[in-house]
């Protein structure tokens, strides 16, 4: 009975052949009729004359013939074709009665408008005489296409009418109209404001009709966007209750419209979010999954407010499983986007979910997009209780076809085994098992992850070392290889032929990657740390590979390291070397959770597909506003885990000296030396331990800040040198002082601390500009560039009517005022000038990057000379990214962007380099203490929008650093490392 | 200042095409869908529309970047991000719909719409193929210039569009052509802003008819050894309503309770439902889907067939058995049919040469792909499939085990056991003709072996 009543499509065919074989014949009305019955025709004509040939037919006499021009006009355009030499022939067709030729009239309009602003003009009148036709649909349509064209003149003639339309007394004209605000808002913001229309807007949200809100709330959220701090939708309880009516009469995509925009809301306590879920509850059951997953959202942060102990919480999760279950069984593109969702989900409560495991099990033909996805559903909702059917699961997919798949699942079954430790044992059986299959991949893969498997359980399963040293031939990917030794090192007592393993890696040690290089190293130091006695030679062999035939700086600082450990103090050496290992974490890629919260509020966006805060990589989305999550109100635990408030304070933290040495106190405190608290601020320092580090931190940092900011070389040797060890009995003394004495120096002097700025060189010799002598520097102060000169004159006579100008320059460097040299400049008299320079000017790249060619002219000639700025200067002050940004876009830039260089004898501390390059705009986010290393991370933004992430790497008692640089725009890399050693050294 | 930039992030993108630089110029920010491209298997671009200023298609090189490293055409990923929009898209009927947007926009959202575009090319025209778009290629641009303004969707309801834009028949252009009336309407269509918006008024018929499709379809993983590893049943109600006037209609279910995860047509009263589990709706006019629902629970779902394999290799040989069975399992006495049984067979398989014991069965040396259609089972005389498939020679055993696909169809039961009780009618006098069909079908139903 569902029978689908056009079948004439295969009738068609036949026609249509016809009407591609005769398309060079002219177009009689007998012939037409015979290739009328489709539009295929119109693709047909492709030969030279065709738009003389329209012309003609678009000034036909005869409607019908317009009417086919205008559609073969369409036609064309709709396939890539430029029209648009037709414009005035077919506006001429506008005027009409024929509804259809004005639509299609008005889409030619709109495509071609823009390139043709004066013609557009023409069509004015029609659509403001179609603004009072008496067919609302015809109204409805002139304001509706009107706003889509994107020409000044044309918006200046829509506001009449607009207006009239947003108060037009059938519904169907006032929606349309008020999706026009927007559109007009998009073109010329300023007009809209000044003609009032958002007050109209804000007027609609409560019209007696429930798609007229919907759309007002769609156009108000959109303006809203690129208006973030501005109150546009004011949301408050009675507001939000005429949503809430809108929301169950008006169509799907209403809804969605409402449901986001309910979504931003914060209700006031838990009564009211209790009522509000009550009546957005019924959109879970909708045929729409956009409209369910929109609900979910609104559900999800709302409940964040209800107490966990009310029966209605309760309720509420159970209804949320199965909407998400049923968005699985949608076509694949919507499951996609589910499953990325579901993700959060499960991570913010896993609980909604934990009965659901099966409805993630993969279908071996669901696409690899699904399949992966799913994989990791999975092993987030992996428990005690479902392990045995995970398992089964996940060893029948290791037998797929897919090769990506199938690693995923192996992997998937370690983190299975260091996720629920009851079926550990299972787990490793079951990879056994996988690695007797001697599929080449899996077995790389399964030995990958029995590695973090005798991590998290060592001492445990090392029964089945034997045999994985089997396939030691058959693996030939680095991480594979790189597991493999590492498992040899870590239990080389129990190995017996362990140097023989060792060993026959290292004859084709240039060849091996440098993960395998540097495990290598560390493991043949092991061996030898554990079997001294045979293994001598083995690893003066490994250690002199590394020092002195390896260019790779890594494996060279790793190799002197262990050298002079082992030749200084072998038994710190095994302390150093066989120390114990911190166990590894339950989840290795649980994400954030300050991430996951804002997440939560976006779920169903990009966003939220991406796992990315939207600020991290939506183009255009000016100033985002954090969302958070609303707090409970009952007793449920705190929402904000101490790391979020550390966070929180290096956001809001000036930049100045003193309050980020407390974030960086703080942090120091709260990540490295303090075990996560659930609650409350961190605790004040108690333990020695902790006072080493916040003297040290201070004390170094302090000594080296002043000193280098003094300019005297030997403070800064005072401030490295002196061991933390012998300060703590005068703790107090050397951090209150040196606290005076910033202060001290901030109130004289007035200007950024630590602020490098190099000594004045000689630009311009006055050999080479008949006596005119010019050195200089540049200096940046609160955020103002400036070019400082020394002007010397040399020649015998006065020099008068100084000018100064820029070529073009990679940053846009430009003078942002003339050269002000007042008096005439007599000989051998020397004038100091300061010229403020803008970044506005033309740009040209340059090489190097930071050349700056300058022309002085004065009363004797002209004369060129280039020099160059240290990058520095362009160094934002605003350059502190938020720390979740920054994780977010060191990962997004790829691995290729990634520059390394050295910093060679630098004798600062960690926090004196990251005072000292505060100075110069480099924000240090985080640090951290990975091996005796420090690492800050550090952030810059130049001028122009570009970002620098550094990562510094510092080892205390090494006076080389290393730092990594990762930018979108990998050239100015070197320019920033020079910066870089500059001004730690000086 | 933007040219270094430029200059600067091309030479990152190596060689990215003047479209970056376009856009980025010209256009502000746009909300929603910004353009969509249709494109064919092959990868030609054979209709572009844009809502909001011209994207350039070379935007589109990304989504051929991204199909390139596809293996399969499936595996294309739905939500491309390039430099300055995203491509969202689907597939259907072997043509990509890619959307693009420009900023934070729901994908799902956008997938939705898409979806829904196809659905109503496929209403309009039948069919939904790049031949039939071209025929008709201006009331496809009337529909989407109707379904979406400034990004916003406008009118996605078949009923609506349909009063706006006249689907083509051959009658309607014949007819046009001859007297040069338009397809296009123009009444303000009538449900648009009625409170039930998916109903016409002035609906006459002079034969009152409403038909009910029970559907269910399963979808199954059966392992190795026969045991469910997982079953569903993802059901829908699909209704052909044909009745004069507002007719207001409630459908009673024997088992309601089976019932527990429904999505509704917009028309079903949710209150009443939560209250007394009784659809109460006034019908949309013609076709439409009155609600989906899903059955997870696993008691509840019976598995129609079971299946005996037994696909070996032997190490060393060049040969490797084959041997299926099919048998009826829990089907109420109803009749299995139109039975399709289909398997990807390892890569290192030449060829099969296989006895059926009925149907007809067919493999495909290049993809691999072996089906039997098998048709209807006899109870009394299992049907099967026996013979040897020969390995390339000297080649190693292959070492992944093929999963077997089944198709079926099951007519007069739905396989959950939902029953319509009864189907009433109000306000309007005349007496309907009322037709309910219930018929179960196979999804997503695999074997592993």
């Amino acid at each position: 009975m569902m029978i689908c009543p056009y079948s004439e499509t295969e009738v068609n065919q036949g026609r249509r052949q016809k009407a591609i074989t005769a398309p060079t014949t002219p177009v009689t009305e007998n012939r037409q009729f015979g290739s009328k019955m489709t539009d295929s025709k119109y693709f047909t004509t492709t030969k030279k004359g065709e738009i003389f040939e329209l012309k003609a037919e678009l000034n036909s006499d005869k409607k019908e013939k317009k009417k086919e021009a205008v559609k073969k006009v369409i036609a064309s355009m709709t396939v890539g074709k430029d029209v648009s030499a037709l414009f005035p022939d077919v506006v001429n067709c506008m005027q009409t009665d024929n509804l259809e030729l004005k639509k299609l009239v008005y889409l030619y309009l709109m495509n071609y408008a823009k390139s043709q602003p004066d013609m557009a003009i023409m069509a004015v009148n029609t659509f403001v005489k179609d603004c009072e036709d008496p067919n609302p649909l015809i109204r409805a349509l002139a304001v509706r296409t009107m706003g889509c064209i994107r020409v000044d003149k044309i918006t200046e003639y829509l506001c009449e009418p607009l207006r009239k339309c947003l108060k037009d007394e059938d519904p169907y004209v006032r929606k349309t109209a008020a999706v026009c605000v927007a559109k007009l808002h998009d073109i010329n913001a300023q007009l809209v404001e000044d003609q009032g229309f958002l007050d109209t807007l804000k007027d609609l949200i409560s019209d007696s009709n429930p798609m007229v809100v919907a759309n007002a709330v769609a156009a108000l959220s959109e303006i809203a966007e690129s208006h973030p701090n501005s109150n546009l939708l004011d949301l408050n309880p009675q507001t939000i209750n005429k949503l809430l009516t809108a929301l169950n009469e008006c169509t799907e995509w209403g809804q969605i419209f409402i449901l986001d925009c309910l979504a931003n809301y914060t209700p006031r306590d838990d009564r009211e979010s209790q009522s509000i879920c009550e009546r957005v509850t019924p959109r879970l059951s909708h045929a729409n999954s956009a409209v369910v997953l929109s609900a979910v959202k609104v559900l999800m942060k709302f409940m964040e407010m209800l107490p966990k102990d009310l029966d209605y919480y309760g309720t509420l999760l159970k209804k949320l499983a199965p909407p998400l279950v049923t968005l699985l069984s949608a076509e694949p593109e919507l499951q996609y986007v589910a499953l990325r969702n579901i993700n959060l989900i499960v991570q913010r409560r896993p609980e909604i979910l934990k009965h659901e495991m099966k409805v993630f099990f993969v279908k071996y033909n669901d696409p690899i997009y699904v399949k992966l996805e799913k994989l990791d559903i999975m092993i987030r909702l992996a428990s005690q209780a479902n392990i045995a059917q995970v398992l089964a699961e996940l060893k029948e997919y290791a037998t797929e076809v897919d090769v990506d798949f199938v690693r995923k699942a192996v992997r998937a079954i370690g983190r299975c085994a260091i996720k629920v430790e009851q079926s550990a044992e299972r787990c490793v059986s079951t990879l056994l098992d996988l690695i007797q299959t001697k599929v080449n991949y899996v077995v790389q893969e399964a030995i990958v992850v029995i590695k973090d498997i005798f991590r998290k359980y060592p001492n445990k399963y090392e029964s089945v070392i034997a045999t994985l040293c089997e396939n030691l031939d058959s693996l030939d990917e680095p991480e594979a290889r790189a597991a493999m030794i590492w498992i040899v090192g870590e239990y080389a007592e129990r190995i017996d032929n362990a140097d023989e393993l060792l060993e026959s890696f290292l004859e084709g040690f240039h060849d091996e990657s440098t993960q395998v290089q540097l495990q290598l190293l560390t493991a043949i130091v092991k061996l030898f740390l554990k079997k001294p006695t045979e293994t001598q030679e083995l690893v003066q062999q490994v250690l002199s590979l590394a020092t002195q035939d390896s260019d790779n700086p890594d494996l060279r600082d790793r190799g002197y390291i262990y050298w002079r450990l082992l030749s200084t103090d072998p038994v710190a050496a095994k302390e150093v070397v066989l120390a114990e290992k911190p166990l590894i974490s339950e989840e290795t890629d649980l994400i954030e959770p300050t991430l996951l919260e804002e997440l939560i509020c976006h779920i169903g966006t990009l966003a939220s597909v991406y796992h990315k805060p939207p600020s991290a990589f939506v183009e255009g989305s000016r100033g985002v506003q954090h969302k958070r999550l609303p707090g409970s109100a009952g007793s449920g635990e705190s929402v904000e885990s101490p790391d979020t408030g550390s966070a929180a304070g290096v956001s809001e933290a000036p930049p100045a000296v003193i309050p980020s040495q407390g974030d960086l106190l703080g942090d120091l405190l709260n990540l490295d030396l303090t075990p996560p608290t659930t609650t409350g601020p961190p605790p004040p320092p108690a333990s020695s331990g902790m006072q080493m580090g916040a003297m040290d931190l201070l004390g170094g940092g302090l000594d080296s800040l002043l000193g280098g900011d003094l300019g005297g070389g030997p403070a800064m040797g005072t401030g490295f040198g002196a061991p933390p060890a012998a300060m703590p009995a005068s703790f107090n003394v050397p951090v209150s002082g040196g606290l005076d004495d910033l202060f001290d120096l901030a109130g004289g002097v007035g200007m950024p601390m630590g602020a490098f700025n190099p000594p004045k060189t000689v630009w311009l010799p006055a050999m080479k500009a008949k006596g005119l002598e010019i050195s200089g520097t540049f200096v940046r102060r609160a955020g103002v560039i400036q070019m400082e000169m020394t002007l010397t004159n040399k020649a015998m006579s006065v020099m008068t009517d100084f000018a100064i100008q820029f070529n073009r320059n990679s940053f846009g460097l430009a003078p942002a005022g003339p050269l002000q040299v007042l008096t005439p400049l007599s000989p051998n008299q020397s004038i100091e000038a300061a010229l403020p320079l803008s970044t506005v000017g033309p740009v040209m790249k340059m090489e190097p990057l930071n050349n700056l060619q300058v022309a002085v002219k004065n009363n004797i000639d002209v004369f060129y000379f280039s020099c160059q700025y240290p990058i520095s200067m362009l160094f934002a002050e605003d350059g502190k990214m938020e720390r979740q940004v920054f994780l977010a876009t060191w990962k997004d830039i790829p691995n290729d962007n990634e520059s390394q260089f050295q910093i060679k004898d630098c004798h600062l501390n960690s926090d004196a380099a990251s005072n000292k390059l505060q100075g110069s705009n480099i924000f240090t986010i985080a640090k951290r203490t990975v091996e005796g290393q420090d690492m800050l991370y550090q952030s810059m933004k130049l001028t122009n929008g570009i970002w620098v992430l550094a990562e510094l790497r510092v080892q205390a008692g090494n006076p080389n650093y290393t730092i990594s640089l990762k930018c979108r725009a990998p050239e100015v890399s070197q320019c920033v490392f020079q910066n870089y050693e500059m001004v730690l050294k000086n | 200042m933007l040219y270094i930039c430029y200059c600067i992030v091309q030479k990152y993108r190596g060689e990215r095409r003047d479209e970056t630089v376009k856009n980025k110029l010209s256009s502000p920010p746009a909300k929603m869908i910004h353009s969509l491209f249709l494109i064919n298997a092959s990868g030609d671009i054979f209709l572009e529309k844009h809502w909001k200023s011209v994207v350039s298609r070379s935007v589109c090189d990304y989504f051929f970047e991204a199909q390139e490293r596809a293996t399969e055409p499936e595996n294309v990923p739905p939500v491309i991000p390039t430099p300055h929009h995203y491509l969202i898209s689907v597939l259907r009927h072997r043509i990509y719909f890619v959307a693009v947007i420009q900023s934070e926009v729901p994908p799902l959202f956008v997938i939705e719409f898409l979806h829904r575009v196809v659905d109503t090319f496929q209403d309009y025209f039948g069919v939904c193929t790049e031949a039939a778009i071209k025929d008709n290629v201006v009331v496809v641009y009337e529909l989407l210039e109707e379904m979406l303004d400034n990004g916003f969707p406008l009118a996605t309801e078949s009923n609506i569009l349909k009063e706006l834009i006249k689907p083509p028949t051959i009658l309607r252009t014949m007819v046009n052509t001859i007297t040069g009336s338009t397809n296009v309407g123009e009444q303000l269509p009538t449900g648009q802003l009625s409170v039930v918006p998916w109903r016409r008024t002035g609906v006459k018929y002079t034969n009152n008819e409403a038909y009910f499709d029970v559907v269910e379809e399963i979808d199954a993983i059966i392992d190795k050894s026969g045991s469910t590893i997982t079953a569903e049943i993802q059901g829908v109600i699909d209704a052909c309503v044909k009745l004069t006037g507002m007719p207001d209609l409630t459908l009673s279910f024997m088992n309601p309770r089976l019932l527990d995860d429904v999505s509704f047509h917009p028309c079903v009263r949710f209150k009443r439902w939560e209250a007394e589990r009784i659809l109460s709706f006034i019908p949309p006019d013609g076709n439409f889907r009155l609600l989906s629902y899903h059955v997870s629970s696993q008691n509840l779902v019976a598995i129609p067939v079971y299946i005996k394999h037994n696909i070996t290799f032997r190490e060393g040989s060049s040969q490797g058995r084959f041997d299926l069975t099919l048998g009826p399992k829990q089907t109420m006495g109803k009749a299995v049919e139109a039975v399709l049984v289909s398997s990807q067979l390892p890569r290192g398989v030449l060829n099969a040469n296989l006895n059926p014991s009925q149907g007809t069965y067919t493999f495909d040396p290049v993809t691999k792909m072996l089906s039997w259609d098998v048709g209807k089972i006899n109870p009394q005389k299992l049907p099967s499939l026996k013979g040897t498939m020969s390995l390339q020679a000297g080649a190693s055993k292959p070492d992944e085990n093929p999963t077997i696909n089944i198709q079926l169809k099951i007519q007069q039961m739905a396989i959950s056991g939902l029953k319509v009780n009864r189907l009433d009618m109000y306000g309007e006098k005349y007496k309907p003709f009322k037709g309910i069909k219930y018929m179960t079908k196979a999804g997503k139903f695999q074997v592993r072996t």
